[in-house]
């Protein structure tokens, strides 16, 4: 980058497209999109951090896509091919964490083709980058991803550490541990959530105070 | 007047273009998938081939050595060569000795979610099935996919019996129950809160053993006691 006016200014708005999406208009802490995913996938760690990176690149891709698309796609076919674009993405991600790992792909199972539906994905696409250039949507894809993957980590290690006594499959305390199956359970994923929700609400409204 | 002809071709323009939009991004995307989809093939297929071989270990305690057949159109087992490809496959495991211990089977079904695809072992000697292995299923997490937790319906598998009358058919089709309704040693006990998953288990292995069985009972016979060159 040139040291002109003007792309210094651009460095600041990028930063801040980034910088939003980590905390400030998280996608599940603030936002509260992309539910689904979020309780059902964030039982362990590790399944929550593999979640929320294909989460991410899928939105990365997209983004960088509707971008460039954005002056060529007419307004009445923009969300069908904002889907089609998601969808093509989603299925590329598919078929590269089988590569990764048959174990990764059976235990994510259902949940990767469902990331088509993902609410966060397209409300980027929509609201972001069918207006903003390809340099600032891959900011934001960036940090809302991040965010996303963030937020999902949270609650898979809460879940993973109380519900299973470990953390990325690394045994944390001593055998006498009762674990507390509840929380690997669906029922589990509510109250991590509402308990991260409480915490970071909390944070915010005393800042607003102060 | 102009302007219903301007809006006219105002509309044409943008139907062409809207058509075009869609065009181009779907090839744009078709582009995309295939060239995924090619460049993962090799490695899906290798890590699926090294999935299965230790679902067959797992399922067949003891195995050193795999040959897979197919069954062919009058009923009788054939080798399969690399490449083949049949609806069902079945893996005779030999021990040391070239002897067959058994055999992993595998057999597919509608599922809740889509297709289960098990393999499970069957041993010719106590008539039994001794165990299996989900090789891919999408059913639904926390409830579905309790057929490859659940312990006490895993523990059905470990001594099933598939034992033949003398007219070479199961004495007793396979059912699944409800859970602790379990009685005689070839009914499957259920999972609550999974029961259309656990069914479906039932049906696979049912209908598979019903076909394969006494295929695999007469095989076994003619071939085991013999060296394994001389299996065909």
């Amino acid at each position: 980058m040139s040291n002109d006016n003007a792309s210094s200014k651009q460095k600041v708005t990028t930063t801040d497209e980034f910088i939003k999406g980590l905390w400030r208009d998280n996608p599940v802490f603030v936002q509260v999109l992309g539910m689904c995913p979020v309780l059902a996938v964030s039982n362990t760690a590790e399944n929550a951090l593999a979640m929320g990176l294909a989460t991410a690149f899928v939105l990365l891709m997209s983004n960088i896509l509707v971008s460039l698309l954005r002056n060529f796609v007419p307004k009445q076919v923009r969300i069908a091919s904002y889907i089609l674009i998601i969808a093509t993405f989603v299925t590329v991600t598919d078929y590269a964490i089988q590569a990764i790992s048959v174990e990764l792909h059976k235990s994510l199972g259902a949940f990767i083709s469902l990331i088509v539906v993902n609410c966060l994905i397209l409300s980027r696409a929509e609201a972001f980058a069918s207006k903003n250039t390809v340099w600032k949507s891959i900011f934001d894809a960036l940090g809302m991803g991040l965010g996303f993957t963030f937020a999902l980590f949270c609650l898979g290690a809460v879940r993973e550490i109380l519900g299973n006594g470990s953390i990325f499959n690394i045994a944390l305390f001593p055998d006498g541990f009762q674990s507390w199956i509840v929380m690997i359970l669906p029922a589990g994923g509510f109250f991590t959530l509402a308990i991260w929700l409480l915490i970071i609400n909390g944070i915010e409204t005393r800042k607003t105070k102060s | 007047m102009s302007d219903v002809v301007n809006m006219k071709t105002q509309n044409l323009a943008s139907s062409k273009k809207m058509l075009l939009a869609m065009v181009g991004i779907g090839i744009i995307s078709a582009l995309l998938i295939v060239t995924t989809f090619e460049l993962t093939l090799p490695r899906v297929q290798r890590l699926k081939a090294e999935a299965l071989e230790k679902a067959i270990f797992k399922v067949l305690p003891g195995t050193v050595n795999t040959q897979a057949f197919g069954v062919n159109a009058n009923g009788e087992l054939f080798k399969m060569k690399e490449g083949d490809n049949t609806e069902t496959a079945i893996y005779a495991g030999y021990n040391n000795n070239g002897n067959i211990i058994g055999y992993a089977i595998e057999a597919s079904g509608q599922g809740y979610a889509d297709i289960i695809r098990i393999l499970y072992g069957y041993k010719p000697d106590k008539e039994i099935l001794i165990g299996f292995q989900v090789l891919e299923s999408k059913e639904t997490p926390g409830l579905g996919d309790k057929i490859e937790k659940e312990e006490h319906f895993l523990n059905n598998f470990k001594a099933l019996d598939v034992s033949l009358s003398n007219i070479g058919k199961l004495k007793n089709k396979l059912i699944t129950l409800k859970q602790g309704e379990k009685q005689n040693p070839w009914e499957i006990d259920g999972i609550t809160g999974a029961t259309i998953s656990s069914r479906a288990i039932g049906n696979i292995i049912g209908t598979s053993t019903s076909e394969l069985v006494p295929i695999l009972y007469d095989h076994y016979n003619k071939n085991n006691q013999k060296p394994k060159e001389s299996n065909e």
